[in-house]
Parts: C-alpha cells; structure tokens; sequence
C-alpha cells in the first residue's frame, strides 16, 4: 500500500477507535432503564449532532475497512492490479452509500 | 500458505549428555526426509551435527556455513520449523525428545538439501537501496557524527546485521507475499535512512514504499523474535513508515495546498 493509503488507514483507525467507543458507551448508558426503537427515534430525530457524529463514523470507515481488505486479499489471493483497486473502491462506495443512509433515516425518521 | 511457526521447546543447554545418549537427526532431502544417528557431545552445536553426518555418514549431504563463531551469516536453517543460526544454536537447546529435524530455510529457493538460493535475499537487499548513496559530489570533508545523536543510535540499534535470512525465514508476510521485501533489506534501508551522509534519501524512501514495501509489514514481530543478533528489524520498519507517511504527506501538501511560485 502507499504512504498515504497507509496515513489514511492509521488515521481512519484514531477516529474508529474513539467513535466505537462512543457508540458502544452510549448505546450502554442509553438502554440502562430499557428503550424502545420510538424513544430512540425521538431522540436522533432532528438531532444534528447525531448526524455529524454518525457521519463522519462512516466516512472513516468507509476509508478505513476497503484499504484493509485490500492487504488480506492480496496477501491470501492472487488478485492484484487494478481491478482489485477498483473493487476497493465499490466496497468503499458501497459502506459509504449504505452507511450514510443509515445515519439519514435515523434523522430524519 | 506456510503454517504458522511453533512456539520453541525449553530444554536447558547447560545439562550434560549422557555418555552414550544419542540423537536422531531427520533432514530434509528434496521431497523427503532422511533419518540419521549420531552421538550426543557435551556443548554440541546443530552445524556440529549436520557436519558430522557430512564427513562420517554421507558426503553427499549439502549444506552451508563458513565462520562457525556467529560471523558470516551463512549457516542458518530451519531447526525443529524454527529458523536459526546453526552454529551458535546448542542441540541441547532446540532438542526435542532427543531429535532433530532440519530443513532449508523458509521462504527461498532450495537448491540442494539444506542450502538454499540466497539470491532473491540480497536482490531485496538491492532493492531497497541497501547501499550506501554518497551522491554525485561528496562532500571534501569528514562528516561530523555524534555518537549519541538520535540518528546515530538509531543506525546502532540496526547495523549488526550480519545477513542470515534468519528473519527472512520467519516472516509471515514474506510467505503471503513473495515480492515483499523483508525485514533484512527493510532494516538495513533504515539504518542508511538515518545515515546523515546519505544523499540518495528521496530514492530509498520511495524504494521501501508501497505493496513490495514497509507499509504492507503486520508488525507480527516474528523477524524481531528470530533474529539471533537481537536486531529488532519490526521498529526499524516502524521507523521506515513514519518517515514514508511523512514524505509522503510533505509532498502531497505541496502539490495541493501551496501556490507554486
Ligand atoms: C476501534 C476501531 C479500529 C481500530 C483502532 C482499527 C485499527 C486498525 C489497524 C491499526 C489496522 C492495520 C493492521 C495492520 O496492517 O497490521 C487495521 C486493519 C484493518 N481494519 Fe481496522 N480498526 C478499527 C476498526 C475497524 C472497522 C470498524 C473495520 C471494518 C469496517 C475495520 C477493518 C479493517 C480491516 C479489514 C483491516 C485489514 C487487516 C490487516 O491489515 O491486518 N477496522 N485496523
Ligand atoms: S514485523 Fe513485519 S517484517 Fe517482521 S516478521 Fe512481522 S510482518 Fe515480517
Ligand atoms: S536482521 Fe537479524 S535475522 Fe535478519 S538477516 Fe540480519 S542478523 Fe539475520
Ligand atoms: S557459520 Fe557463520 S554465522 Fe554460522
């Protein structure tokens, strides 16, 4: 991988570290007395922050996961070159797409 | 996919043999495995015994080795599937149930028995721009040094290599990816990256960068763990990344963000 696949990796990887654990502590701290898909959904509706944290959530792993399954699967198959490139980016595009939709619904909801 | 390493038997090397105890020794011989016997010896080395089968059991046998005292890096095998230095290995300690199984080392070309083509090592070793770069127009003078600069501590840390293939052998990543330039020609790249006399800088990093390159190690530490030096190649690769992402950054940043004049 290049350099800058490599900053990009280990620098999506800060940013997936602390949002993992905001996303687990939160989702701990919020259940503790029992929730229903309606409270949660009053809660994240409209809610901007929410959308911004959950955002940039996906965009790091977006970025993130797609450089590493490059490195596995040029490390166990012997697919190489540009196709493989390409399919990195599909699988980019496509965490991004169903992610962000994700996030979108739930604010919007 | 090679099979992971196993973890090392603890024997202690200090206990004497038994005076008539003996050793059975399996090696590996193109696709298969020859059996032999030979007499345990108090303070016997792996390359003792591979020796003696040479000269008393069959000469045919080949293999390897020129200094015997841990110099030359020529003697280094698999030894019970760990790669070792095998003159400076104790059978005492590597025995497992009074046996022995010796192989090529992993990772290269074998060409006869126990000796394997070094070459793919050292045209890595190249690769990576392992050589000294003094630049078109050296300097007239001696270049100042200090001993305890962080550059030069660093180059210490990594200059004892003495070329065995020992890390070479250990390295998962090097098996997966056969044009992965190893933690030999990695290491020795950073000891010259740190080599303030060095003008072939931009070169080198660019050389040990990329899927071939430092950026695809794991940090399995495999080579660190092997290498009978105590070289520690894993944190000189570690080096190599940060100072790759930082050119690299340095580079992207002037091409994107500053106005040329
Ligand atoms: C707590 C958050 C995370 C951290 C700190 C983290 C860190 C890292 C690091 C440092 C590597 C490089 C390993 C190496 O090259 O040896 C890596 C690789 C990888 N990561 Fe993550 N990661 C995180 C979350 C994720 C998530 C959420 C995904 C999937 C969506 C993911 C998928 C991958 C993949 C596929 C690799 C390649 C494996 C490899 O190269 O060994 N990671 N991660
Ligand atoms: S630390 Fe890197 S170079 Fe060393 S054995 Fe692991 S993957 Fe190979
Ligand atoms: S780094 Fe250590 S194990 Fe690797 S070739 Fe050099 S001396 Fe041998
Ligand atoms: S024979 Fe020279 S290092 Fe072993």
């Amino acid at each position: 991988m290049s350099p800058l696949l490599y900053v990009a990796q280990r620098g999506t990887a800060v940013i997936l570290a602390v949002a993992v654990a905001v996303h687990l502590g939160t989702i701990l701290y919020a259940v503790r007395g029992g929730l229903t898909a309606g409270e949660i959904l009053g809660r994240t509706q409209g809610n901007l922050a929410f959308l911004v944290f959950y955002g940039v959530f996906v965009v790091a792993a977006a970025i993130h996961a797609p450089i590493g399954l490059r490195s596995i699967l040029r490390e166990w198959t012997s697919w190489r070159g540009r196709s493989l490139d390409g399919a990195m980016l599909g699988v980019a595009a496509l965490l991004l797409v169903l992610g962000l939709r994700a996030a979108l619904a739930v604010y919007v909801a | 996919m090679n099979a992971p390493i196993p973890a090392a038997a603890l024997t202690d090397p200090t206990v004497e043999p038994a005076p008539d105890a003996m050793l059975t020794v399996r090696i590996r011989r193109g696709d298969g495995f020859q059996a032999f016997t030979v007499a345990r010896r108090s303070a016997q080395t792996i390359l003792d015994v591979v020796t003696e089968i040479q000269r008393e059991q069959d000469p045919t046998l080949a293999y390897r080795f020129a200094c015997r005292v841990g110099m030359c890096g020529s003697c280094a095998m698999m030894v019970n599937g760990r790669p070792r230095w095998t003159c400076r290995t104790r059978v005492a300690a590597v025995a497992e149930e009074d046996g022995l199984t010796l192989e090529p080392l992993r990772n290269l070309p074998v060409v006869k028995d126990l000796a394997v083509d070094m070459e793919p090592f050292f045209e890595k070793w190249t690769a990576a721009h392992g050589a000294f770069e003094p630049g078109d127009a050296p300097p007239e003078d001696f270049a100042v040094v200090a001993p305890d600069s962080p550059e030069r501590r660093a180059v210490d840390a990594g200059i004892e290599c003495i070329n065995c293939g020992v890390c070479y052998a250990a390295c998962d990543v090097v098996a997966w990816n056969p044009d992965y330039l190893g933690p030999a020609a990695l290491n020795r790249a950073w000891t010259l990256v740190n080599d303030v006399r060095d003008q072939g800088q931009a070169a080198r990093l660019k050389a040990v960068s990329g899927d071939a390159g430092c950026q695809s190690c794991h940090t399995h530490m495999s080579c660190t763990e092997h290498c009978p030096k105590a070289l520690a190649p894993t944190f000189a690769i570690a080096g190599l990344k940060r100072a790759t992402a930082r050119s690299a950054l340095k580079r992207f940043g002037s091409r994107h963000f500053r106005r040329s004049a």
